[in-house]
């Protein structure tokens, strides 16, 4: 079985990709090593490591789209199981919100992983381009104003959805607005996750911020609580379909999650805000690339 | 144990779940990886082209059949399986802590969400 594998793989063109000239174990230092960088960045700036870990896979070492997309489901599934668990223990995590919206989510990646795999490549990477540029800007977005009072929605108050979280000053409430548009918003996003691989926490976010409503606090926690459940749940078909590789998977696991806690520990002490200027520009780039590899059936 | 199960109790459960799911799937993809790459560190990667995985890959016992061989990428395939599933379990925790705080809109609405996630694996 292996055999026949491997001489399939050795039709490929070798200076065709970079991969071939080096041995396994510098393949996989050289990915963890991005991965790395990936998951530190994707930290401090909260826009996540999955976003320049597709690019990297399929634009630095020429990996097939759909290797790369279940290499970066599993990621998105690490990071976000690390960083939640912190912050759900903290209570700002609104878990009967998270649990409501995962409906929506899972369903969504459900069907965005169907999709890809009938999808061609190129539209895949043209598609994951327009999201990589929506996402950086959407980052820059200001959150409209949270609703702390007035009179909580009925479908909200039967959810019990309207909660409270700690803050510095002392508990803050709020009230959960727009809980129908919320839903279908984040129907779309888990629908982009199973779809392009990736967490979709900036629209996420932004169905959280602008349509419901809710501190940013809160949405980015709960956001962050509801990726592992979205990501298992389109990771199941990628792994039926072979599209999840150890050798890929293991260093960039590894490597993001390695990151990710190496941001977590640094973010008190670093200047976020320009930070986050240069890794959208970066982000930008990359989504430029992507298309035109897409346009051009590069990818 | 005395009084009723809160919300508050089930955050901290959720929380150390997640940690230690984490904590566990590493270190079995660690060792995996490490078993992978002193018996295959020396060769070539072959990614350009997707031809999917071999079963051993793919299906929990086979891989769990392989592991027994001594071989690492099954290994690490184990390590990523129980990263999924802790996500899935600590649905299946919320149910029980719903069941507890008899929350049972809630208990309906994680086992929704549990069968999506299962019926697709």
């Amino acid at each position: 079985m292996i055999r026949t594998i491997k001489k399939a793989g050795s039709l490929n063109r070798p200076f065709f990709y970079i991969c071939t000239t080096m041995t396994i174990l510098v393949f996989s230092g050289i990915l963890f090593a991005g991965a790395l960088a990936a998951g530190l960045l994707g930290s401090l700036t909260g826009l996540g490591g999955g976003v320049v870990l597709i690019p990297l896979l399929t634009l630095v070492f020429k990996v097939d789209i759909h290797y790369a997309i279940g290499t970066s489901l599993i990621s998105v599934i690490a990071t976000s199981s690390g960083a939640a668990a912190a912050y759900v223990k903290e209570g700002i995590t609104n878990i009967r919100l998270g649990m409501f919206l995962e409906l929506a989510t899972t369903a969504g990646a459900i069907g965005g992983a169907f999709l890809s795999t009938y999808l061609p490549t190129s539209v895949i990477a043209i598609l994951f381009g327009a999201i990589l540029i929506l996402s950086a800007f959407l980052s820059f977005a200001r959150p409209a104003d949270p609703v702390t009072a007035g009179e909580p929605s009925a479908l909200s108050k039967k959810l019990r959805l309207n909660n409270s979280f700690p803050t510095p000053e002392g508990t803050k409430h709020y009230l959960v607005k727009n809980v129908i548009g919320g839903f279908a918003m984040m129907n779309i996003a888990g629908m982009i996750s199973g779809l392009l691989g990736i967490g979709s926490g900036a629209l996420k976010v932004i169905a959280m911020d602008n349509v419901m409503r809710i501190p940013f606090k809160v949405s980015t926690t709960t956001s962050n609580f509801m990726i592992g459940v979205t990501a298992a749940a389109s990771v199941g078909i990628y792994l039926k379909r072979g599209y999840i590789d150890p050798g890929l998977s293991m260093p960039v696991m590894l490597g993001v999650l390695g990151g990710a806690f190496l941001g977590s520990r640094m973010l008190a002490k670093t200047k976020t805000a320009s930070l986050k200027m240069l890794f959208a520009a970066v982000v930008l780039v990359l989504a430029a690339e992507m298309i035109y590899n897409g346009i051009n059936h590069n990818i | 144990m005395t009084g009723k199960f809160r919300d508050a109790d089930l955050e901290q459960i959720i929380g150390s779940l997640l940690r230690y799911g984490v904590l566990a799937s590493s270190l079995v993809v660690l060792a995996g990886g490490i078993v992978y790459l002193i018996r295959h560190g020396a060769q070539y990667p072959q990614y350009h082209q997707f031809r999917g995985e071999p079963d051993k890959m793919r299906k929990p016992i086979l891989m769990w059949e392989a592991v027994w061989h001594g071989e690492g990428r099954p290994l690490i395939q184990l390590g990523l399986l129980i990263l999924v599933a802790t996500p899935i379990a600590r649905i299946i925790f919320s149910f029980v802590g719903y069941l507890l705080e008899k929350d049972y809109l809630y208990a309906v609405l994680t086992v929704i969400v549990l069968l999506v996630i299962l019926l697709n694996f």
